[in-house]
């Protein structure tokens, strides 16, 4: 069951990528492109999902407990520290060269663009290696 | 410099996708109770060769959620053809965009889903600020990139 349901979750998350258009770099660099080529579609993929999440959790967190899970688990920091603020800027300059976060790179990935095959191995040595650095900067 | 590639204003269609993609995230929370970050959920998905990690004995939906996020593209295209996709075409700016945004997400705990969608969903204040972060210094690599480095 948890494998079937987090497939078609996965299938539902590609799809609004895919038709969103986020899921095209010269889409999200156009909308970052504010003083040039600007698209401000992009503002309403970020609209149209935080309102439908936004109302959605409410509802769902009417219920004891998720479907499949013993209890709902969120991350419980709230502490603005350095390495968010760090990561959070780097991320920023990765996506504003690559056009990719990334969900968005991993949707890509059967178009197979020479950028994406490059981008994306070295997007999870990133993360792996990211990973290491934050439990060397909070231990 | 590379050329610019021009794109339609599609407000319709990115409504419509975005409101996909909080339904992805309502359908995590309520069926699995957690954030469909995608940072978390590839950490996750791929702790499956290293399982020395946290998110190791969770990892099979999340697994399933990537296969689910690859093969989202196959559907869309077998139903409505072509869809517009232009990727840089510079390989080391691609290698090195690749190692800035995962090492940036996971120091930074989230991305775009984690902290953008989910997180502005928790009315959650760390994520909020990552947020602004996150757009702020992409907005500068953009205008830098073409309209300063030119």
């Amino acid at each position: 069951m948890r494998i079937l349901f987090g497939l078609l979750s996965g299938l539902v998350f590609g799809l609004g990528l895919v038709i969103s258009g986020m899921s095209d770099p010269a889409k999200v660099l156009n909308f970052l492109d504010v003083f040039g080529a600007w698209d401000p579609s992009l503002a309403f993929v970020m609209g149209g999902a935080s309102v439908t999440a936004y109302i959605g959790y409410r509802l769902v967190w009417r219920r004891p407990a998720p479907v499949l899970m013993q209890s709902f688990d969120m991350p419980d920091t709230t502490r603005v520290d350095a390495p968010l603020l760090t990561g959070a800027a780097l991320f920023g300059i990765g996506w504003g060269i690559g056009g990719f976060c990334p969900g968005p790179a991993w949707t890509a990935l059967t178009f197979a663009a020479p950028g994406t095959l490059v981008f994306l191995p070295m997007m999870l040595i990133g993360l792996y290696a990211g990973r290491q650095i934050k439990a060397r900067m909070s231990p | 410099m590379l050329p610019i590639v021009t794109t339609a204003f599609t407000p319709f269609a990115s409504l419509f996708g975005g409101v996909l993609i909080g339904l992805s995230a309502v359908m995590v929370m309520g069926l699995f109770g957690r954030i469909a970050g995608i940072t978390g959920i590839t950490a996750g998905g791929i702790s499956v060769v290293d399982p020395t990690q946290a998110t190791a004995r969770d990892w099979s939906w999340r697994l399933a959620f990537l296969v689910g996020l690859i093969a989202a593209p196959l559907l869309v295209t077998a139903v409505a053809g072509e869809v517009p996709h232009s990727v840089p075409t510079d390989l080391w700016g691609m290698a090195a965009a690749g190692l800035i945004v995962g090492t940036g997400t996971a120091l930074g705990s989230g991305c775009t889903s984690g902290h953008g969608v989910c997180g502005l969903a928790r009315l959650s204040k760390r994520s909020a600020v990552a947020v602004l972060m996150f757009m702020a210094f992409a907005f500068v690599t953009v205008f830098i990139i073409r309209h300063v480095w030119v």
